[in-house]
């Protein structure tokens, strides 16, 4: 879970937030709503989750209820990664 | 049939086809052509009905539907100009378009009622209006209200070609955005140009993808308004959505797509395209930025049997220059596509430094002149002036981009040579931004500089000094942006500097910053 949020915060940072410091983008900092991602960024964030944690994420579950912050999107990874 | 007036295209396939589809919601929801004209023809009764009048404003402040389409229509046929804001952006940035032109009523969705306050005539559409207003509420209005209200009857004396029709606002270098105001024959000359070349017909699905704020949206609700076919229209979230989107232009069976070559980029990287049948596109038309050719290729691969056209024009001409690209795309060829021939009802012209015509293939500023130049910008009388050059008995509006003769292609587009970037189509003055920067209280210095990078386009990075104790965040930063700017306008990159560095006239030196600038500077 702490992995997955680290990973999550070094690739926002890399590519959204380039010289910002890790501690600044907290688990529960807006990213939708704070202008972090607009919908081009949303998209390569999806596409990196998809491709890194080998889930398929529905256009309908890209919105702010899953993607807004580090924690919500971790929660979502995992309830997809789980079994049926 | 040509027109004089935006609402008659509406009026006169009302009378030949009334009970074919004008346009279609999201949802699937639709009007007919008598339906359509017949809620437009009550909506402009109940503006005039409030004292709306000739050359009046009324605010479009909507997401886009079949209900925002009739209250433009309403608009039109009241005799007044509309003027469409992103429902979604920065309050304060809505206030101050709404104050510039003095809008003296307002079709707002109820979510963003509080920025109606000093507006005398408000109108509330959308999912809150149960919290909306009631009757007692002086000057407030619900939507079921101005259709119940009874048709203005047609006045053809009171619809003049030369009217203003529509003010479209687009960012303006000294931070506060500057309307580009339109007039009816402004609109139809091009509407016109667009039926001789694209032949539509009755039968035509159009996208309608572009925001009514964004002058794309012109050709996509006047040219099939006027041919009796259907238009198809795309709201804000779905039209940033390539798989939904992709899905749309299959489902729908549309034939004729437009919109900036973002969106066709992102279609042909996320919309699995290969996985849908799209084989009702007939057209696939571009505009408002250069389309990177790798980009364009991979989806005329997807796609390879519509006809692809290169539209070209600023919002003060609309499309004034066009080309049709050949597919399928060479395999070597990397050079962008140009934007080709002057329209048949715009002549360009251009001029070098001195104001000398260009000869064979040397750069030059692009002129444009035709009855779709616009009349000047809203209460901006120098800009509007500094904006024209008078020349050979015609009035040429100066593109500000630098384009040279390419061979039999036409004209390529190579450049501006002022702080004007182009980002997802939409136009940026980095003097916009940079006033937006200024305002966060421990800013003391701010650059904002564009990026071309050859994956990402055009990235934005701004140059900041502020004190070390009390330097903000990345993140506060591009929160604060967020809420003064819209979302295209957002900086990708904040550093910060100690200094900006200066050039020997004491300006800051822009070609520095650019220089400095490591595209592969990581945290």
């Amino acid at each position: 879970m702490d992995t997955m949020k680290e990973e999550l915060r070094q690739y926002i940072l890399s590519e959204f937030l380039p010289g910002e410091k890790p501690s600044n983008l907290r688990d529960d900092t807006p990213l939708r709503t704070s202008g972090i991602l607009d919908s081009v960024a949303t998209l390569r964030l999806v596409t990196f989750v998809e491709e890194h944690y080998g889930i398929e994420v529905e256009a309908h579950e890209a919105g702010v209820e899953n993607f807004d912050t580090i924690e919500s999107i971790s929660s979502f990874i995992q309830s997809k990664q789980k079994p049926a | 049939m040509s027109a004089l007036h935006l609402s008659h295209y509406l009026e006169a396939s009302a009378l030949r086809c009334p009970e074919r589809v004008a346009a279609v919601d999201s949802d699937g929801t639709s009007l007919t052509y008598r339906e359509l004209n017949d809620r437009a023809s009550r909506v402009a009764g109940f503006l005039a009905s409030q004292g709306i009048r000739r050359g009046d404003r009324v605010g479009l402040l909507l997401p886009k539907d079949t209900a925002a389409l009739t209250a433009l229509f309403g608009t039109l046929k009241a005799g007044a100009a509309y003027v469409p804001v992103d429902w979604t952006g920065p309050a304060e940035r809505v206030r101050s378009i709404l104050a510039d032109c003095d809008v003296r009523a307002l079709f707002a969705d109820g979510r963003r009622a509080d920025l109606a306050a000093d507006i005398e005539t408000v109108i509330l559409l959308g999912e809150d209006k149960g919290d909306g207003p009631r009757g007692s509420v002086s000057g407030r209005f619900s939507w079921d209200k101005a259709l119940e209200h009874e048709p203005l009857p047609a006045d053809p004396a009171a619809r003049r070609p030369d009217d203003l029709a529509y003010i479209l606002y687009t960012s303006g270098s000294t931070g506060i955005p500057k309307g580009v105001t339109l007039t009816h024959q402004n609109a139809t000359s091009f509407v016109d140009w667009c039926s001789s070349v694209f032949t539509p017909s009755e039968d035509d699905l159009f996208s309608s993808h572009a925001p009514f704020h964004f002058d794309l949206s012109i050709l996509d609700i006047y040219v099939p308004l006027k041919h009796g076919a259907s238009v198809h229209l795309v709201p804000d979230e779905l039209g940033k959505n390539p798989k939904d989107l992709a899905r749309f232009i299959a489902s729908r069976q549309l034939s004729v797509w437009y919109s900036t070559p973002a969106i066709l980029g992102l279609l042909a990287e996320f919309g699995d395209l290969d996985r849908l049948d799209c084989s009702h596109l007939r057209l696939v038309l571009f505009a408002g930025e250069v389309f990177p050719v790798k980009q364009l290729r991979r989806l005329v691969s997807h796609w390879p049997w519509p006809a692809y056209y290169n539209l070209y024009g600023p919002t003060e001409t609309n499309v004034c220059t066009y080309a049709r690209i050949p597919t399928p795309i060479p395999e070597g060829r990397s050079e962008p596509y140009p934007i080709g021939w002057p329209c048949s009802h715009c002549a360009a012209l251009v001029i070098d430094a001195e104001g000398r015509r260009v000869e064979g293939g040397d750069e030059g500023l692009l002129y444009i002149s035709g009855p779709s130049v616009f009349i000047g910008y809203w209460n901006r009388l120098q800009e509007t002036a500094a904006a024209f050059l008078d020349r050979d008995g015609a009035r040429w509006y100066n593109t500000g981009d630098v384009v040279k003769q390419q061979g039999d292609e036409g004209l390529l587009y190579l450049g501006r040579r002022d702080r004007m970037v182009k980002r997802r189509g939409y136009r940026i003055e980095l003097g916009e931004v940079e006033s937006c920067l200024y305002r966060h209280p421990a800013v003391s210095g701010a650059a904002a500089v564009p990026v071309q990078s050859a994956e990402a386009g055009v990235r934005i990075v701004a140059y900041l000094v502020a004190p070390a104790a009390s330097r903000p965040s990345i993140v506060e930063m591009k929160t604060f942006c967020n809420q003064h700017l819209p979302s295209y306008m957002n900086p990708d990159v904040f550093v910060f500097v100690d200094a900006l560095p200066r050039t020997s006239t004491n300006k800051v030196d822009y070609q520095d910053l650019i220089r400095r600038f490591e595209p592969d500077r990581k945290a």
